[in-house]
């Protein structure tokens, strides 16, 4: 079970059970879906995005396994009120870190609670769920006005 | 005789090995199923000591190869109840079958305003060819329905066919729920009306003895690498007059007559549907299989997996919060469950963190999971190499998921 506890980390557990900010975002200004189709997942992403580019709300509703809604959830909380620029460095980052092989020191620099994510690496097929609602709120802030897929 | 599992487990390799520090325990052979020795030997011996490509060298080695080939296509026909092994045509598995009927038989008998009938509860290999031949052709495709426990509405289906109705195609068996289709009633249903009949049998030639000439059907397709060989070779039955009416599928060597600028005749049935070199080593692998299967004898193998089966329906129904999707009375050994508080895509992590290989996922058949209104399920399908063992673990697996997202 040592692999999985590195997975399944309390937080992860936690923000599956409770997510954050899961609900619709009446006044978004930029949404986005993002879909799994070979898992299922599926879930929107709502902003509101100020005039001069900072991220002042962010929700997401939808369906998921725990990996992908915990991701939402704590993605939620992360990128409030930071500007595009730094969500995209965000971005990166978190896909770097779960994206990077098990047997590298995992890259958590400025990651905050989001290092939990770095189990992830042990399981390459669930990559696609951690990185859902990023990609979704990439599409979201970019207002692609389209689907986000992982798969 | 009683049918001793921990003896056929010696024969697959691959069981022996370990997965995340356990033994492995594979409950997904609805997926693709492992190989026995005798078929991993097979494949090795003709490459090693009778490889050549097939009808074509007049030299021994080619000659021999061609035997052993289409010894295997009469060995298929014998197995499956095929009158003459000129009606079993060589494909890469059951999808490849389904996309050649679609094309060629498809093509020729399907038109304008003309109806195709599935049901609810086929695999995307046997919907996608049908609704890509009907936006090519302008055809309609009709859904027969299911009822909750996943069990075929024969009433509705019935109701479904009409004047222009051309093709029935739908599963023997469902490889998400398990659910036995009654198929002699329903081609029998389709003969009196006139409609071309095919049967995806890929869950069904692993499991049980299958006659296609007593089950009544025109078409019927699997896949060799569920029926314990190689992947890369899969079957298409046909009856000869349909088979020897319907025009190619793929062209190029193989398959001719004779060739010129002018026009090119084609070759008879079967070669005409067996363009290029096919995968010869993985049809001797198939035929191999199917000696091993004889050897132990479909009947008593349904019979293991059926009360396998029953065993491992009361086992999973302990489990608080978990419910079977699909509960049909016939039913294979496929059990597709959700658990309350986990979803399917984490039940399968957790459960592959103890060595346990199963299923997640909509399993192909994205519009039946949304009949049956979940987006996915995990699924665990048994065959003959599963023991009750297999089945602790897996329940003793899922206990762990539960407290972990509890």
């Amino acid at each position: 079970m040592d692999d999985l506890r590195e997975l399944y980390q309390d937080t992860i557990l936690d923000h599956n059970k409770k997510p954050r900010n899961f609900r619709v975002l009446d006044d978004a200004n930029r949404e986005a879906d993002g879909r799994n189709p070979l898992c299922g997942d599926a879930l929107t992403l709502y902003a509101r995005v100020s005039d001069d580019g900072r991220v002042e709300e962010v929700t997401f509703q939808g369906t998921g396994c725990a990996i992908s809604k915990a991701s939402a959830s704590l993605m939620t909380d992360f990128v409030k009120n930071k500007t595009l620029e730094e969500v995209q460095n965000d971005f990166e980052r978190f896909h770097r870190l779960v994206t990077s092989l098990p047997s590298e020191p995992a890259e958590i620099d400025g990651l905050g609670k989001l290092a939990v994510f770095a189990g992830v690496r042990e399981f390459p097929v669930r990559v696609k769920c951690a990185t859902l609602a990023w990609h979704a709120l990439r599409a979201a802030i970019e207002d692609e006005g389209k689907v986000a897929k992982t798969e | 005789m009683k049918f001793d599992a921990e003896q056929i487990r010696k024969d697959f390799p691959i069981l022996e090995t370990r997965m995340r520090g356990h033994t492995l325990t594979y409950l997904d052979s609805a997926a693709s199923a492992q190989k026995p020795r005798a078929v991993i030997d097979a494949i090795s011996d003709f490459y090693s000591s009778h490889y050549a490509n097939i009808h074509r060298g007049v030299y021994q080695l080619s000659a021999e190869a061609t035997l052993r080939y289409e010894e295997v296509r009469s060995q298929i026909a014998k197995f499956i109840g095929a009158p003459d092994p000129r009606e079993v045509i060589f494909v890469r598995n059951a999808t490849e079958a389904i996309n050649l009927v679609a094309r060629s038989w498809g093509e020729k008998e399907i038109g304008r305003g003309d109806e195709i009938v599935l049901t609810t509860m086929e695999h995307h290999a046997n919907i996608v060819p049908w609704q890509m031949l009907a936006e090519r052709v302008g055809a309609t495709l009709r859904v027969a329905a299911i009822f909750d426990d996943g069990v075929l509405d024969v009433d509705h289906l019935v109701s479904l066919l009409g004047r222009r109705t051309r093709l029935l195609a739908f599963s023997a068996v469902s490889n998400a729920l398990g659910t036995i289709n009654p198929v002699s009633e329903l081609t029998a249903i389709a003969r009196e009306r006139g409609i071309t009949t095919l049967v995806d049998g890929a869950q069904a030639v692993p499991h049980q003895p299958v006659d296609v000439a007593a089950l009544g059907c025109d078409f019927y397709a699997f896949s060799g690498h569920k029926v314990f060989g190689p992947s890369g070779a899969g079957v298409l039955y046909g009856r000869l007059p349909l088979l020897e009416s319907m025009p190619p599928f793929l062209g190029g060597g193989d398959m001719i007559e004779n060739v010129s600028f002018k026009g090119t005749s084609y070759a008879p049935v079967p070669q005409k549907f067996e363009a290029g070199t096919p995968d010869i080593a993985s049809v001797i692998g198939l035929g191999a299989a199917i000696d091993y299967l004889e050897a132990i004898g479909m009947d008593r193998i349904a019979t293991y997996e059926h009360s396998l089966l029953v065993h491992a329906t009361e086992r999973l129904l302990t489990i608080p919060g978990l419910r079977i999707i699909g509960t049909a009375k016939e039913k294979a050994a496929v059990i597709s469950f959700v658990l309350d508080d986990a979803h399917p895509h984490d039940v399968g992590t957790v459960l592959d963190g103890e060595g346990i290989a199963i299923r997640t996922g909509h399993h192909c058949a994205q519009p039946l999971m949304n009949r049956m209104g979940v987006p996915a399920t995990a699924r665990a399908s048994l065959t003959f190499y599963n023991t009750r063992d297999d089945i602790d673990r897996l329940v003793a697996a899922l206990h762990k998921t539960r407290e972990l997202f509890h």
